[in-house]
């Protein structure tokens, strides 16, 4: 990853038709969005509780994953602790073995997608196939995912049925319906359901109390999977605990307003531990950690971890809505991308992403639990310039001539004098810096007045 | 009532005109104008982007100039935002310019006079860090003669961000495309925001397009008798 998000993003905003179709997307979810969430009087308060809930977890984590340990062991579920990707799948690998099954369906999820599980599992022989709709599209076309709730938002309808054309139709012309499309995925994914024995979710909440765990989906896709095979394996990230099953009553509604802007998502599938002669009768629970443990120790960095995942910081962010989200390199893209990434993955892999933001606030302003996502960036930024001491280039400099300008009245009105003329560490904000071609190339620089404020108030005086 | 002015580094240096249009109005309101020299800048610039260090000595330092004035106003709703979150001795005592008239002196009719088609941007920091509503749509209104156009999507970023423009280019430039379409789609002859820093960046443009669409600090149109 040289040049990192500038330079991919600006790969992106050559595609116009990705331009059209993420402002065409966004736009809508974001007027949907509004005017679900103004139904609600008591929306402001919905947000400090999930905050509070949120944070309240965070500072009693062990011992709430110890209850769900409990808890999930108690309703003859298994419980795994895998503190790494590698170990996660490793242990999905050695489920879908145990029961000789060389293919599993998976619930769409984000965990699985942040440590390559369909990767590590094809790399031993296990074929993971996505049953969400926008998974299988990105699948089948070996893309990456663009956002979290629609990972296919970059694609339009004859890329799809192009594509589902040469794959799972077989040849098959689907013509422009969308039925006719989405018929073909049907057909495709039903065979699955029936025939594959293990199924691989996340998990949206998982609950201390009860060793309950959810999963919230528009499609249904999901809920045949967490039912119809004969094993279900949970890769859970250790944030997604809640304590209390109470809890959901705030989180069930500021999810799906945020997300999809519906008062009440299709699909809410639970489960606790296995029941006999009622869905799958093995259930295995594995926890991630995953770098979170650490996010955790950063005491402005953790509430990152507070994220539901419910895609609203993308959908308003006017980056993400001219880049899209593959130009965040990560599975998390968008504001909480730039802000999840650089902790989870480390922060010299995305060095760049905690510059991606013009600090414009929107995302905080619609983050159902209130993650201050332009402070964690602005503290984000600060730690990769202290990591970056040593290097010594042209903005380090100039920051440092700025300071000192900066620092004392007489160094400020010097550098005030000398601006005029176009010179000195003021001349070159207001002119003339090297490096500023980007700002050139589409604005003018302001001229540099031949009386500053403070001259003009000083002559006022004097006068 | 006394009042200091926090002019900001910005517009102390780039456009001194906002800062006379500040100490105009606020006199005509009857309010004794006071500039502490000793100002410098608030280390917004460097704070956010990412020179912590050297962002919170300046905000120490700003903070000990400002130490004994009474109502420190600031025509600048983002240095406003920085002193108020990082100048914790002060930060009940910085007011941004149109939180003063409306909160602090009582008034939405400043008599001033501006016969123009003008266009409001709220910027980021004035709607969702200081979060000032709409004062200074209020103010607007209250201006004789003036021809007050709404702006469509106002609420989003002009793509200014500070060394975002700069860092970002490309991404910057593509938000700034949008704000302008808006921006010439009102017919305005004048944009008008409640910051310098996004009309430097969205001025620049439309100078650069010869649009003939000027931008004006808010204080400035609020200042005017024409």
């Amino acid at each position: 990853m040289s040049g990192g998000f500038p330079e991919a993003a600006a790969r992106a905003l050559a595609d116009a038709q990705l331009r059209r179709n993420l402002g065409k997307a966004t736009s809508t979810i974001r007027a949907k969005r509004l005017a679900t969430v103004a139904e609600l009087p008591d929306w402001d308060a919905l947000r400090d509780a999930g905050e509070a809930i949120k944070a309240r977890t965070m500072a009693t984590l062990p011992e709430q994953l110890e209850r769900l340990e409990a808890a999930v062991t108690r309703a003859g579920g298994v419980v795994h602790w895998a503190r790494d990707g590698a170990e996660a799948n490793a242990i999905v690998a050695r489920i879908a073995r145990d029961h000789r099954s060389d293919e599993v369906i998976k619930v769409k999820s984000l965990a699985t997608d942040e440590i390559g599980m369909n990767e590590a599992l094809a790399a031993r022989g296990i074929r993971a196939i996505e049953t969400d709709l926008a998974e299988l599209i990105v699948q089948l076309a070996h893309d990456k995912q663009s956002h979290i709730l629609v990972p296919a938002i970059h694609k339009n309808r004859a890329e799809i049925r192009t594509l589902f054309e040469r794959t799972i139709a077989k040849g098959q012309q689907l013509g422009d319906e969308a039925s006719a499309i989405a018929e073909a995925a049907r057909l495709h994914l039903r065979e699955k359901f029936l025939t594959v024995p293990v199924a691989v979710s996340g998990a949206n909440f998982g609950i201390a109390e009860t060793g309950t765990v959810m999963v919230v989906e528009s499609e249904g896709n999901g809920r045949m999977c967490v039912t119809l095979p004969e094993v279900l394996v949970t890769v859970m990230g250790i944030e997604k605990v809640l304590p209390e099953w109470r809890d959901l009553e705030v989180f069930l509604q500021l999810l799906p307003r945020s997300s999809t802007a519906e008062r009440m998502n299709p699909y809410t599938s639970m489960w606790t531990g296995v029941r006999p002669g009622d869905g799958p009768q093995e259930f295995h629970l594995v926890l991630l950690d995953g770098g979170r443990s650490d996010v955790l120790a950063d005491e402005t960095g953790r509430q990152a971890l507070h994220c539901i995942r419910c895609s609203a910081c993308l959908n308003v962010c006017p980056v993400y809505a001219r880049t899209g989200g593959q130009s965040y390199d990560s599975v998390y893209p968008g504001p909480i991308g730039a802000i999840l990434s650089p902790q989870l993955f480390g922060l010299e892999r995305h060095a760049t992403l905690p510059w991606a933001s013009s600090l414009c606030g929107a995302c905080f302003e619609a983050c159902p639990v209130k993650i201050d996502i332009p402070s964690v960036l602005v503290h984000l930024r600060a730690k990769v310039i202290r990591e970056q001491r040593k290097r010594l280039d042209p903005e380090r400099l100039a920051m440092a001539g700025l300071a000192r300008v900066f620092a004392s009245r007489a160094r400020y009105e010097r550098a005030q004098r000398l601006a005029r003329g176009g010179n000195g560490p003021l001349g070159r904000l207001g002119g003339r810096v090297p490096g500023l071609s980007g700002w050139t190339a589409m604005r003018e620089l302001p001229d540099v007045p031949e009386q500053t404020f403070r001259d003009w108030w000083r002559e006022r005086r004097a006068g | 009532l006394r009042v200091a002015l926090f002019i900001t580094c910005f517009n102390d240096t780039l456009f001194p005109n906002t800062g006379k249009a500040v100490v105009e109005l606020l006199e005509r309101l009857g309010c004794e104008v006071d500039v502490p020299l000793e100002q410098t800048c608030c280390g917004q610039m460097h704070f956010n982007s990412g020179y912590a260090d050297e962002g919170l000595a300046l905000a120490r330092r700003f903070e000990r100039v400002f130490a004994d004035c009474d109502a420190i106003v600031s025509p600048s709703a983002s240095c406003t935002g920085m002193v108020r979150d990082h100048c914790p001795q002060i930060a009940g005592r910085v007011h941004e310019l149109t939180e003063f008239l409306v909160d602090t002196l009582g008034v939405v009719d400043v008599g001033a006079s501006f016969p123009h088609r003008v266009t409001l941007h709220p910027t980021c920091h004035s709607l969702r860090v200081l979060h000032l509503g709409d004062r200074p749509l209020r103010l607007l209104e209250a201006v004789q003669g003036i021809d007050l156009v709404a702006l469509e999507d106002a609420e989003e970023c002009c793509g200014f961000g500070g060394t975002f423009a700069v860092k970002n280019a490309d991404t910057s430039m593509a938000m700034l495309s949008d704000k302008l379409r808006r921006i010439l789609d009102t017919r305005a002859e004048v944009c008008t925001a409640a910051d310098t820093s996004c009309l430097m960046h969205i001025g620049g443009a439309l100078r650069r397009q010869r649009a003939g669409v000027r931008t004006l600090h808010l204080a400035e149109i609020l200042a005017a008798t024409e």
